[in-house]
């Protein structure tokens, strides 16, 4: 059985570029900007959607995704307006994959079952759980590979040798390899050794791995793109849209063509990727 | 569905996976896991080395002062008129709470593994306080995180962690309280993965922490079981203590629990009322969900969104509780009830006159509902009740309440 990932990530692997995915927080700051702006990023140049699921507490997350996920629940995000929102998008493009982005507890209290049903629904294609380790498999991993949804692990700088068998097993879709040790939004990591790491998470797997944590800008995108098979971006986007919200949350600019001209930036950057790999 | 049996002993948790039942586990970002399979290493060793458990017993001795004495408090029960009762007094212990009990071990488990820095998260600041005069004692450098809110609050705390060396962040993610503060601690440990070491400060965390904090606030239990057998010959009717994380309840109540006579109660912050939101009675009137790596009962949202708790106390501030009481609860071992804030205080200025102990406004808790049952039970019966704490850092707080200016 593929996915949309499956067939965007084989449909890219013969075009020779990498990937660019890029992150966003539903809700962030209301449903309906934050659904203008996902409707935005496939013409400005992402080939896979991150839609993030705000939490109380992310604790894996900078103060960037902090506040959007704040603003995101105070404007009134749950997760069931979360999937109504990939359920829109999917109205008008049933091509771009989209992954689930977020913490375990507000999946954990909509129910694995249900959640699993209405996520597929939705046209939903993974999930990144950021708390679910391999060793927490049977929660949602497996349920999720069984209904068909890829489960998207996070491999780290700590994964070692050793232990990468392990995070691999289950995953599906493509593997996020987290460039440094410390949150979203920090400074990107020596590109040398993310370049090694990557080599190195490939020697193990034939799936895709694309790198994210730290990517901000076109360069940065296009360095990392020459030996990833994807760049994520998060932090950067998110603060695209914080950038033109007034100090009471009132929208400055349009937060979907501020996104827009961001992502076009970067999707220039993936694909001179390899052309410059090449040079 | 058939009622689950009894188990054979309610002590042999958790499971390898860091199961009790369906609470605990391992709820970490990836960064973290090799680090807690790596303590679960350690841990592993150190608990059944006797090097290990000279060197804690030791310091517990000569540095925390313990044994802390099982004290009959005649002039209370008088007043009652009915159970003895009983106070374990960790509140004599150095610093002034049970929190030393874990600090100093885990401290000495960092120095096995080599870490050479300290972190640890902190509410009223008593864990705080415990950590950074450890990491003194031991000479490590310690960052402690502090909800913005709690700094304020709690000003002598955060004088006292400074004053000791420590550095103390103050949390202005969320909203600024405890359990913001543990985010931004697993923040922290996420970033500095080599040399750090974290030291959580209640039952709870990803496994192993939840064992390691247990094991190490047994200690207050096997005194107290020790202590009670040789001043009356026999086991206690009732335990009581409070539970916010429940560190301390745990540490009393572990080496108890197979003892089926003697009936446990775990006191919860009610704060204002459960009608409302303003409590922190996570086990009475919260739901399972998963939070800083453990599933267990939490104050959420239906969308699984956490709540802010209150309490007077800052100590109960926590809108979760240790995975095992989740279990104890849920396998009707341990019985869990609230507390409100004015039964609390009532409690603390009775206890204060009576007995000339001021206690923290977390044991108050623990009296208010030793002062519902006592009257209750027979003369021959016995209570009981962990003192967990003494009051010193409460008195800005109460004298408030109060009125008065101090």
């Amino acid at each position: 059985m593929t996915t949309r990932i499956d067939r965007r990530m084989a449909k890219l692997k013969a075009e020779g570029r990498p990937a660019l995915v890029t992150y966003f927080m539903g809700g962030d700051p209301d449903y309906d900007t934050s659904l203008s702006i996902m409707k935005a990023l496939p013409g400005a140049g992402s080939d896979i959607i991150e839609l993030g699921m705000p939490f109380s507490d992310p604790m894996a997350d900078g103060p960037a995704i902090q506040a959007a996920g704040l603003r995101a629940l105070k404007g009134g995000q749950t997760l069931v307006k979360t999937l109504k929102m990939a359920s829109d998008f999917r109205a008008g493009d049933n091509e771009t994959p989209i992954v689930l982005m977020g913490y375990y507890n507000p999946i954990y209290v909509y129910g694995v079952d249900r959640f699993l049903k209405d996520a597929l629904a939705s046209g939903i294609d993974g999930l990144i759980v950021v708390d679910l380790p391999p060793e927490m498999d049977e929660e949602l991993c497996i349920p999720a590979m069984k209904a068909g949804i890829n489960f998207i692990r996070l491999a780290t700088p700590t994964t070692d040798d050793k232990r990468l068998p392990k995070v691999l097993q289950n995953t599906s879709g493509f593997v996020y390899y987290v460039s440094m040790t410390g949150i979203t939004g920090a400074a990107l990591a020596d590109t040398g050794k993310v370049a090694a790491a990557v080599k190195r998470i490939k020697g193990h797997t034939d799936l895709p791995v694309c790198v994210g944590f730290g990517v901000k800008t076109a360069e940065q995108a296009r360095v990392i793109g020459a030996n990833a098979d994807g760049v994520v971006v998060g932090t950067a986007i998110v603060n695209a849209v914080a950038n033109v919200l007034g100090p009471k949350g009132e929208k400055t600019a349009d937060p979907a063509e501020a996104v827009a001209t961001l992502v076009s930036g970067l999707a220039q950057g993936v694909r001179s990727a390899r052309l410059a790999a090449a040079e | 569905m058939n009622k689950p049996a009894t188990p054979n002993s309610f002590r042999t948790g958790p499971d390898e996976q860091g199961m009790f039942g369906m609470f605990g586990g391992r709820f970490v970002a990836e960064t973290l896991m090799p680090l807690i399979l790596d303590l679960e290493k350690h841990w592993t060793f150190a608990k059944t080395d006797p090097a290990f458990k000279a060197e804690v017993e030791h310091l517990n001795k000569h540095y925390t002062g313990r044994p802390s004495p099982l004290y009959f408090a005649e002039r209370l029960t008088q007043h009652l008129g009915g159970a003895k009762i009983y106070f374990k007094r960790d509140e004599l212990n150095h610093t002034g709470s049970h929190k030393i009990n874990n600090c100093l071990g885990q401290i000495l488990l960092a120095k096995r593994m080599g870490k050479t820095r300290i972190i640890a998260e902190t509410g009223a600041g008593q864990h705080g306080v415990a950590s950074a005069t450890v990491a003194a004692r031991f000479g490590l450098p310690c960052v402690v995180y502090m909800g913005a809110t709690d700094v304020q609050r709690q000003a002598p705390n955060v004088f006292r962690m400074k004053l000791l060396g420590a550095e103390v962040v103050p949390v202005t993610s969320g909203h600024g309280t405890l359990k913001d503060a543990m985010n931004e601690a697993l923040r922290d440990w996420v970033t500095n993965v080599d040399d750090t070491y974290y030291m959580i400060g209640t039952a709870a965390g990803p496994h192993p922490y939840p064992e390691i904090v247990r094991e190490l606030q047994s200690v207050i239990g096997r005194e107290a079981r020790e202590q009670m057998l040789e001043a009356e010959g026999r086991l206690p009717d009732l335990l009581v203590a409070a539970v916010g994380g429940g560190s301390n309840a745990i540490g009393l109540f572990h080496p108890f629990l197979d003892d089926t006579d003697v009936k446990i109660v775990g006191v919860e912050a009610g704060g204002k009322g459960l009608d409302g939101d303003e409590h922190c009675a996570s086990l009475t009137a919260g739901s399972p969900g998963v939070l800083h790596g453990n599933r267990t009962y939490l104050l959420q949202t239906s969308d699984g969104q956490i709540m802010e708790g209150h309490s007077i106390s800052a100590g109960l501030d926590y809108p979760g509780i240790g995975p095992e009481h989740s279990w104890l609860k849920e396998s009707n071992r341990v019985e869990y009830v609230p507390i409100m804030d004015s039964e609390a205080l009532e409690a603390f200025q009775l206890l204060t006159r009576l007995e000339g102990i001021i206690p923290a406004l977390e044991p108050a808790h623990a009296l208010a509902e030793v002062i519902k049952r006592a009257p209750k039970m027979g003369k021959d019966q016995i209570i009981v009740m962990n003192l967990c704490g003494r009051g010193d850092k409460d008195i800005f707080t109460v004298g408030k309440i109060l009125g008065m200016e101090l």
